[in-house]
């Protein structure tokens, strides 16, 4: 029988050295569900996110996808894995030499053996999906942020994935594209039956198109929840996120010596 | 003081070991994922455009230039033995023994290498290679192993094409300008340029310095730091570094081929 949950993490930790990044995750994500995954700068949303790609492994605990074990895998099955996932990085990460038809093409062309004629059907088809279709021809310094950002969810899902990964796709981006870009994640999700994964720090546009919430401090999971749940939350750390407030349990000063033993002024009064 | 000047060289030492480790390692892997660079050898073709034809310009002037140099300066110095008619020969030798392959090899490194360090670089930065990665597609075999096969390939074809040029350029000046006599000055250079002692060697020179070449600069570009001063600094190491190991190499290579000859 086929597991509900397409991605699976427990008990995960990861540091680069002697600094902890993630001390013990635990998160699912159900199949067709958008899930994000929030927390302030730094906190190790993205690390999560290659880790549940395979690009980095594990120091412990495990990340299930469809079943398997990702850091377990060798190259051969974790590249078999990949097929069947997307990405959408956070600035698109288009192929600068190639049109944004070659970008999208890109991925067919590899792994499939299909004639040019059926592949620029299945390109023509993504783009007119993130409604780019007339901007086939363009290379990718012609586009705007926003553009850049769809063309490349184009081709993250031109094999059809079962899963999508999302690094910060609405950083950068216009109020319009905002929306646009949020509005295009629920409905290929919705459409194409897929699983997405949004690593974000933009709560607002977050609530509108999500399914579950995980938030992330200190490494661990500190709050999940529906978006309803989360706005309804009491917990301070959701309240500052949500409010967008300077100072809370995420202080607002990095940790330093006190300011007036920094400016020396300890000693003047005397 | 002292224990942290001794700290500061054994941690350069450990970093320069194990970045020397990482090097041949990425070397091995570019050669064993290969198979693409031929199978699909178009890849090939395309990077052998941007190292090899884009360069033409630089190594066939300069050629021009540095083969009327050695006509000027050969003559002058051949006349005072009276054997300005050996003019051809000094050309010609110094041409595909020696400031072909290496002054080719030089204007390779800096005009190629330089630009595909830049290139990887910045895919690196912008997360090209990570996305590749992602869709399953390995790196080195679709990107980095092309452009390492083209520079090996375009180098010894440059650099024959800098010597020719050189000779051309000694012609121009020994023989049209100053009025050294033409059937002498072809004649000479048959008779004394031997195929496998001087251009047989030139060549593989030249290969020799198209691998090192090209190998530092695709290593550079992949472990360049993703940032604008990273990638920078990386195309800097490249130029000097592959500069310098050309001129090294070139001696080792000279000291094997030539040493108790003639």
């Amino acid at each position: 029988m086929q597991n509900d949950n397409l991605v699976e993490i427990e008990q995960l930790a990861f540091g680069y050295g002697s600094r902890a990044i993630l001390k013990s995750i635990n998160l699912t994500a159900k199949r067709g569900q958008v899930v994000a995954i929030m927390g302030n700068s730094g906190c190790g949303k993205t690390t999560l996110l290659r880790l549940i790609g395979g690009q980095l492994k594990p120091n412990q605990g495990v990340v299930r996808v469809a079943g398997e074990a990702v850091g377990e895998l060798d190259q051969a099955g974790l590249y078999r894995l990949r097929r069947k996932m997307g990405m959408l990085f956070q600035f698109g990460a288009l192929f600068t030499d190639m049109s944004v038809f070659d970008n999208v093409a890109f991925q067919l062309r590899e792994h499939t053996d299909l004639p040019e004629d059926a592949i620029r059907d299945l390109v023509l088809m993504k783009l007119h999906a993130v409604g780019l279709r007339g901007a086939a021809q363009l290379m990718p310094g012609e586009l705007s942020g926003g553009m850049a950002r769809r063309v490349a969810l184009a081709r993250a899902i031109a094999l059809e994935p079962m899963l999508v990964l999302y690094d910060e796709p609405f950083a950068g981006l216009d109020p319009i594209a905002l929306g646009v870009t949020g509005n295009l994640i629920r409905r290929l999700t919705d459409t194409l039956g897929l699983t997405s994964i949004v690593v974000t720090h933009d709560i607002h546009e977050s609530l509108k198109i999500v399914d579950y919430i995980y938030f992330i401090a200190d490494g661990v999971i500190v709050a999940e929840g529906t978006a309803d749940e989360i706005r309804a939350s009491g917990l301070p750390f959701v309240h500052q996120f949500v409010q967008g407030e300077a100072d809370g349990p995420v202080p607002f000063h990095y940790p330093a010596p006190p300011y007036a033993d920094d400016l020396r002024l300890g000693g003047r009064g005397a | 003081m002292l224990r942290q000047a001794i700290e500061n060289l054994g941690n350069r030492t450990i970093q320069g070991i194990w970045r020397m480790g990482f090097a041949v390692r990425f070397f091995v892997t570019i050669l064993l994922h290969s198979g693409t660079a031929f199978s699909r050898f178009g890849l090939t073709i395309r990077e052998l455009y941007f190292s090899g034809v884009l360069s033409l310009i630089i190594i066939l002037v300069s050629g021009l230039f540095v083969g009327m140099v050695l006509g000027l300066q050969g003559y002058e110095t051949l006349q005072t033995y009276g054997a300005e008619e050996s003019l051809g020969i000094l050309v010609a030798l110094s041409l595909v023994r020696e400031l072909g392959p290496v002054v080719a090899a030089l204007l390779f490194a800096s005009r190629a290498g330089s630009a595909i360090t830049a290139e990887i670089g910045l895919m690196k930065a912008t997360e090209q290679l990570s996305a590749m990665e992602m869709m399953a597609i390995d790196p080195i075999a679709r990107v980095v192993a092309p452009r390492f096969w083209a520079g090996v390939i375009s180098m010894p074809l440059l650099a024959a094409l800098f010597s020719a040029m050189g000779i051309f350029g000694g012609y121009l000046v020994g023989v049209q300008l100053i009025g050294v006599d033409e059937g002498a000055f072809w004649s000479q250079m048959q008779n004394a340029v031997d195929f496998e002692r001087d251009i047989l060697n030139g060549v593989i020179k030249s290969v020799v310095f198209g691998v090192a070449i090209t190998a530092i600069a695709l290593f550079e570009g992949y472990d360049a730091p993703p940032t604008a001063e990273g990638v920078s600094g990386a195309t800097t190491r490249t130029v000097v570094t592959s500069s310098l190991a050309v001129l090294a190499l070139d001696f080792v290579l000279t000291a094997f081929m030539f040493r108790g000859l003639n």
